[in-house]
């Protein structure tokens, strides 16, 4: 009887893996993947080599000593000037003597811990909704939240109760100011962009009108025109006729605005939405009310979280068009304080730090929002 | 027995009209809801012009159009609209309105062609089997679509007035083209006597040219017999043109950029704004633009090549007949709407100065005038007849490309 002697696996081919296997059928297939490769190296090499250098090897880091947290950090004797920067590479420490300014604007520095207290608390909420997930009273605490976290940040950071002395809207600016824009818009925009996508959908033919009319109008012309709008022509609609806050009218134009492309983006939503579901709701004697709210708008809604998202990605990206009416978010900063006469000739390192703040930012949510698309994408793939 | 039937179904028998009937009827109701919606809003834009046409008074701005008659008497960076317009100081209040107009139409027509470029070329970079070039071209994309369009024309901006040099070091391009802070030096064509027939022969070349295709689909769908027709096309698109335009004895002559003693004289100046501005704004939108071709051409089943290569089509062909079809369905809507976006976000140029409609007439002539309603209106309509415009485009397009059923 012969016996088999179990044998050691055999290790693949070397000709079908390893890195020179990946290096030829990725990068070398053909000459002519073979030119675009070389093509593609020599673009990073122009490209990386020159910005390395410019942001790292021959920037400036020369802060002075620096206090992180209560801890002392000394980066060089005493902070770089504007003459001792070079001009070869960055001048960090230009940013880092700005860096109030663009993160807050002109809010006092005494108060510093308002709007801390106020980010603070932003990133809390992040992590306290995931968290009641499963609490039973989860719907009464995120109710709550919606409501309480907006008041509470608002009396922190335009005070004005009790001991905390209040701030005129105009000294808001900088980062804040973009957070408070974006944020503002999307809470506020969002019952509105519900109400005009039922609107539009409904069978009622004047309000549907009013509602398609108002999307429309909106969604043609470029957010600069409504900004002017709000800026110069609605307080000439009010009975008072008065100049209202200046950031305010900004908002009301944004909140409009991002309504009608909310509505579209529910709209969106409520048409994937089976007649079976609307009909069933009618066959159960359910209000229009009741039908909307308990079967409709649940189901639309969840669909249409992923481009929701991206919806208010657009908004966070707009809300940099404010500084043409004159307030001074992160991006007009960059021009203001360029013009500070001790640190001259230094908007490029501006453009770059807010670039990259800002970029930041906007590839954090996209990369949310993909994540959401493909856990809300129930289709089959094949 | 129909009584019965009526009672169970918790109607009431009599027929007259019933307070309790109406409020639960629903066409009562939606007449109701319908009637109190209209009152409110016409009720909210009678108070609003009311209000509108008291504060106006009081503050002793005038109304209607007048305004547009009246003298500009500022000076506007001269580009292409000032050069079509022949715009001076003294001309009037709408000639900014059509220099505003012009600006913007030239760079949305510039713009959209340059980033339809840019996206095809990245979109399908992005599917190439090169694992750096997908990469490079994916990199792109998440760069420049997570920045903010207006970060980005400041930036651009910024940069071409700081980095490119002074006039008297410009960038020369064989002594044709200069690059400098003050922008780019084209030569500027003169037309002369003559070159109108040059023009008028190229419009005959292009009908010329579609009969001739005409034909020989005809030809093929008759016989089966498949002509070739590009050379026809080139000949008379191209050729005939070229041979009217040497016949006349080139009728064309370029005034050229000189170097003078501070700056650059003559030819054509294209201004620094508007090469930032077309920049940023092909840049930003390509990276949709990207996007949607590669969703156009991922969208199309690998079993369409398979099944054009079975019944014997050249590779050419399949793509021709095949693949392109299908996936210009799904990439074109999408890149029409990108077309829209560009062109309202060209109103950004206010930033930087480019006198378009909303920098030059919406900016500077309403500082001057300050009648808000009315230029803000006329410029919010051009926008609105520019989106009405795309938006007929794009149905048009869906109606042709829509998926015939039989």
């Amino acid at each position: 009887m012969p016996v088999f002697d179990q044998q050691e696996t055999r290790k693949p081919p070397v000709s079908q893996i390893g890195a020179v296997v990946w290096l030829k059928t990725n990068l070398f297939s053909s000459w002519i993947n073979s030119i675009l490769t070389f093509a593609s190296l020599y673009l990073l090499y122009i490209m990386i080599p020159p910005l390395l250098n410019w942001m790292i090897f021959d920037a400036s880091f020369s802060f002075g000593t620096v206090n992180f947290f209560g801890f002392e950090i000394k980066f060089s004797e005493e902070m770089a000037t504007n003459d001792n920067c070079g001009r070869v590479g960055a001048c960090w420490p230009y940013i880092y003597e700005k860096l109030y300014m663009y993160t807050y604007g002109f809010y006092p520095r005494t108060e510093t811990w308002r709007p801390n207290t106020v980010f603070v608390l932003t990133g809390l909420l992040f992590v306290i909704i995931p968290l009641v997930k499963n609490y039973k009273y989860k719907n009464r605490v995120t109710l709550s939240l919606i409501i309480f976290y907006p008041l509470i940040s608002y009396v922190l950071i335009a005070g004005g109760f009790g001991i905390l002395a209040p701030v005129p809207t105009d000294q808001w600016g900088g980062l804040l100011l973009t957070l408070i824009i974006a944020s503002v818009g999307i809470i506020v925009s969002f019952p509105i962009g519900v109400l005009l996508a039922l609107g539009r959908q409904s069978n009622l033919r004047i309000i549907k009108l009013f509602s398609t009319l108002f999307i429309e109008f909106i969604r043609a012309v470029p957010l600069i025109t409504i900004l002017f709008m709000a800026s110069f022509v609605l307080p000439l609609f009010l009975e008072s006729g008065n100049y209202f806050d200046k950031l305010l009218r900004a908002l009301i134009g944004i909140a409009l605005f991002q309504a009608a492309y909310f509505a579209e983006v529910v709209r969106g939503g409520l048409q994937a939405i089976p007649r079976g579901q609307y009909e069933a709701a009618d066959a159960i004697g359910l209000s229009y009310f009741q039908k909307n709210v308990l079967i409709i708008l649940p189901q639309a809604l969840k669909i249409s979280i992923p481009n929701i998202v991206g919806s208010s990605i657009s908004l966070f990206k707009d809300t940099t068009l404010v500084l043409i009416i004159g307030l001074f978010d992160m991006l007009a900063m960059v021009n203001l304080t360029s013009n500070d006469p001790y640190w001259l000739g230094r908007e490029p390192e501006g453009f770059v730090f807010v670039t990259m703040v800002m970029w930041a930012i906007l590839y954090t949510m996209s990369r949310y929002s993909r994540k959401l698309e493909l856990r809300f994408n129930t289709e089959n793939k094949n | 027995m129909k009584k019965l039937i009526l009672e169970s179904l918790g109607k009431s028998q009599h027929r007259g009209l019933n307070f309790r009937d109406m409020l639960y009827n629903n066409e009562a109701r939606a007449f109701f809801f319908q009637v109190v919606t209209f009152v409110l809003v016409i009720g909210l834009f009678y108070t609003a012009i009311g209000n509108l046409f008291h504060n106006i008074e009081e503050r002793g701005i005038n109304t209607g159009f007048t305004f547009l008659k009246n003298r500009a008497g500022f000076d506007i960076l001269p580009f292409l609209g000032n050069y079509v317009v022949d715009y001076t100081p003294e001309s009037s209040n709408f000639s900014v309105f059509y220099v505003g107009l012009i600006n913007t139409l030239i760079v949305a027509f510039v713009g959209i062609i340059l980033s339809t470029l840019i996206g095809l070329f990245i979109g399908i970079a992005r599917l190439s089997s090169n694992y750096l070039v997908a990469k490079l071209a994916g990199a792109y994309i998440e760069l420049f679509r997570n920045i903010p369009i207006l970060l980005q024309i400041l930036f651009w901006y910024n940069l071409f007035i700081n980095l490119f040099p002074h006039p008297k070091q410009s960038f020369a391009f064989f002594d044709i083209m200069f690059l400098n802070q003050r922008g780019l030096y084209l030569p500027r064509p003169i037309p002369e006597e003559g070159f109108s027939v040059v023009a008028l022969s190229l419009i005959v070349g292009i009908i010329a040219a579609y009969f001739v295709k005409k034909h020989f689909k005809k030809k093929h769908d008759l016989t089966g017999v498949y002509t070739s027709t590009w050379p026809f096309s080139v000949g008379l698109i191209l050729g005939l043109p070229v041979l009217v335009f040497l016949a006349l004895g080139s009728p064309l002559q370029f005034d050229i950029a000189v170097l003078g003693k501070f700056n650059l004289r003559g030819g054509m100046n294209v201004v620094p704004e508007f090469l930032a501005l077309t920049f940023a704004l092909s840049v930003y939108t390509a990276t949709y633009i990207a996007e949607a071709i590669r969703s156009g051409i991922e969208a199309v089943d690998k079993g369409q090549k398979e099944a054009a290569a079975a019944i014997g089509l050249t590779p050419t062909q399949s793509l021709k007949l095949v693949i392109l079809p299908q996936a210009l369905r799904v990439a074109i809507p999408p890149t029409i709407n990108q077309y829209l976006n560009l062109t309202k976000n060209s109103s950004l140029a206010t930033a930087i100065g480019y006198p378009e409609l909303m920098s030059a007439f919406g900016g500077t002539v309403l500082n001057q005038v300050g009648q808000a309603v009315e230029i803000l209106a006329m410029a919010m309509l051009v926008y609105l007849v520019i989106s009405l415009f795309i938006s007929i485009l794009l149905n048009y397009v869906n109606k042709k490309m829509a998926i015939q059923g039989r």
